[in-house]
């Protein structure tokens, strides 16, 4: 298999040898601009910008991971993964998508490392067993999951972490963590990377990412948690359909109960929406269909770091995550203790203090005058 | 910033757990300590009941009488306004009596969240004026420890990042939950070792007195 050239052709010669209409390109750069929260007026300059742009080539590494990430981006509308896999990225190396397999697989990968040196972006979904795991944890190829994370990225131009287990650690990262999962962050330090977390991410967040850098030439502006801002920016409750009701003070109280048929706040049954940074309440799922707040049930905080470890999913934002009546009869009980200790040997002290005491005379309080 | 959610998940969590042990066991230290350090036994007839003068009295120590209330006007109102306020706000609001709930299996019907942010909003005013007053007035000024304004600024904390969580004015808002959640946590920790441990013994105290009065057959 002959390494493809990316840098060969640009975005709109493959288009139109594609036979991709110039509506169909522009309203797909409409989408675009809608996408990363730019005004429609955009859409030229998106399209001017594509149009010139050459596909970048695209390593897609697979680790400690559910494939939900990759089904996620199988479910992308605008753009479709078609659009996306054969017009706009050169997608290189691919476990799941891709027809190879075995060496002739893995050949693919090390052609694409070497035909764009410095150029290439790297995807990653999945957590990693970290430098210090047992290596044989999780393997492809015979490599372990670290080492290939460090071959590929060491001369590509910037990783893209993408799905909760690679940006934050996720699920194989959740106590006890046993494979010492880590995340791409803090493995990677010396390239750039921008995390596209969630459990999975909205489809359209993760071509909306490469779209940008595309049409850019530069990745989008991070959050505190590397993060578009584009995408991360506002919380689900911020921007929640909901939230009126929330600032009511009218909140759903079960799954079925007259506040839940009236969608009311689901505050109350576990939502995590006031601590979650997503684009779920503005994007939605499924081509815009709907949200999972929408379709009545509490956002889960996928999209946030230690999602897993944050207490229970219907357990209400201000409940703390470990303690319990029982730890505070078990406190309330070693008080009871201490205390009775305490005042056990005051009232020792007392005693002790009455059993000898001098008694003061009259001549003596006198004579200190 | 960037750990802003492991500090949330760290003061609801472990910081909890410390809080709440801390809390129980100075608290029930104090508690223990003042009933069982005893009290002379009484030799002397009791001249009437002690519930209801012991009751009275907390009332009657509760409601300031015209007396006080002439000459100190502003401790009377601005105290009552900020203590109904604070408690309003830790009683009656929906995510606090959740995490009641969840410790101690009660609850009880939630005021709607205007309400409570307005109640808030006061009683961060009426606590701005309490510092003031205590800063100028110049017998407080001379009898205020370290500790009264300790005290002071944490109970203002606590209502402050309270606030600010309420209107989301701190990003991102975990922070600003963590530091809420953090300062009420430092709160329980230093009520039963400071002034505070009043919340709890301020109504046994003015029944104890009552009751001691009644016995004596004085007014109460
Ligand atoms: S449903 Fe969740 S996100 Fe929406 S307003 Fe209520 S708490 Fe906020
Ligand atoms: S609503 Fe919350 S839990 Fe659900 S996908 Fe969005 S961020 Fe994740």
């Amino acid at each position: 298999m002959a390494a493809r050239n990316p840098t060969d052709k640009t975005l709109g010669e493959s288009l139109r040898e594609r036979g991709v209409s110039r509506r169909g390109f522009l309203k797909f750069c409409a989408a675009t601009a809608s996408m990363m929260a730019l005004p429609p007026s955009m859409a030229p300059a998106i399209a001017a910008a594509l149009e010139q742009a050459k596909r970048p080539s695209v390593i897609w590494l697979s680790f400690q991971e559910c494939t939900g990430c990759t089904e996620s981006l199988t479910r992308s509308h605008a753009p479709t993964l078609e659009d996306l896999i054969l017009d706009v990225i050169s997608l290189d190396y691919h476990h799941t998508l891709q027809a190879a397999a075995g060496d002739a697989a893995e050949h693919a990968r090390e052609q694409a490392m070497a035909a764009n040196p410095g150029e290439y972006l790297v995807i990653v979904d999945g957590s990693i067993p970290g430098p210090d795991s047992n290596p044989g944890y999780s393997t492809v190829a015979g490599h372990s999951n670290y080492a290939m994370l460090m071959e590929t990225v060491e001369n590509a131009a910037a990783v893209i972490a993408v799905g909760t287990c690679a940006t934050f650690g996720g699920l194989p990262g959740a106590n006890p963590n046993p494979t010492g999962a880590m995340s791409v962050m803090d493995l990677v330090k010396d390239k750039p990377v921008i995390n596209v977390s969630g459990c999975p991410p909205i489809p359209m967040v993760i071509t909306g990412v490469i779209a940008h850098y595309l049409t850019f030439g530069r990745l989008p502006e991070l959050d505190a948690y590397n993060r578009p801002m584009a995408f991360f920016g506002q919380s689900i409750h911020d921007r929640c359909y909901r939230r009126p009701f929330y600032d009511k003070g009218l909140f759903a109280k079960t799954f079925d109960d007259e506040g839940a048929r009236l969608g009311w706040c689901l505050y109350e049954l576990g939502c995590k929406g006031p601590t979650t940074y997503n684009a779920c309440a503005t994007m939605r799922w499924n081509d815009g269909t709907s949200w999972p707040v929408e379709a009545g049930h509490p956002c889960l905080g996928c999209s946030e770091p230690r999602f897993w470890d944050a207490g229970g999913f219907y357990n209400t934002v201000s409940v703390p995550t470990s303690a319990s009546g029982v730890n505070v009869l078990a406190a309330g009980a070693a008080g009871a203790i201490v205390g009775g200790a305490v005042a056990a040997l005051a009232k020792k002290q007392t005693k002790t203090a009455v059993a000898h005491r001098q008694p003061v005379t009259v001549e003596e309080l006198e004579a200190k005058l | 910033m960037s750990g802003s959610m492991e500090f949330l998940l760290w003061t609801k969590g472990p910081m909890f757990n410390i809080a709440i042990t801390i809390f129980a066991i100075g608290l029930l230290v104090r508690i223990a300590e003042i009933f069982m350090l005893g009290r002379k036994k009484n030799f002397a007839e009791a001249r009437a009941g002690e519930w209801g003068p012991g009751f009275r009295t907390m009332v009657t120590r509760t409601v300031a009488d015209p007396g006080t209330f002439e000459r100190a006007p502003f401790n009377v109102v601005v105290g009552w306004i900020w203590h109904i306020g604070f408690l309003i706000a830790l009683l009656l609001f929906l995510p606090h009596i959740a995490l009641i709930e969840s410790l101690t299996g009660l609850s009880w019907p939630a005021l709607p969240n205007p309400v409570i942010s307005l109640v808030t909003s006061v009683t961060l005013v009426a606590l701005i004026a309490t510092l003031v007053h205590r800063m100028t007035h110049p017998v407080k000024k001379r009898i205020s420890t370290v500790e009264d304004y300790v005290v002071w600024a944490v109970v203002f904390a606590v209502v402050l990042t309270g606030w600010l969580a309420y209107y989301r004015l701190v990003n991102p808002y975990p922070l600003v939950l963590g530091m809420h959640i953090l300062s009420a946590e430092v709160m329980l920790i230093l009520l039963p070792f400071t002034k505070l441990t009043h919340i709890f013994t301020t109504f046994i105290a003015r029944w104890y007195n009552g009751a001691a009065f009644g016995r004596k057959g004085v007014q109460s």
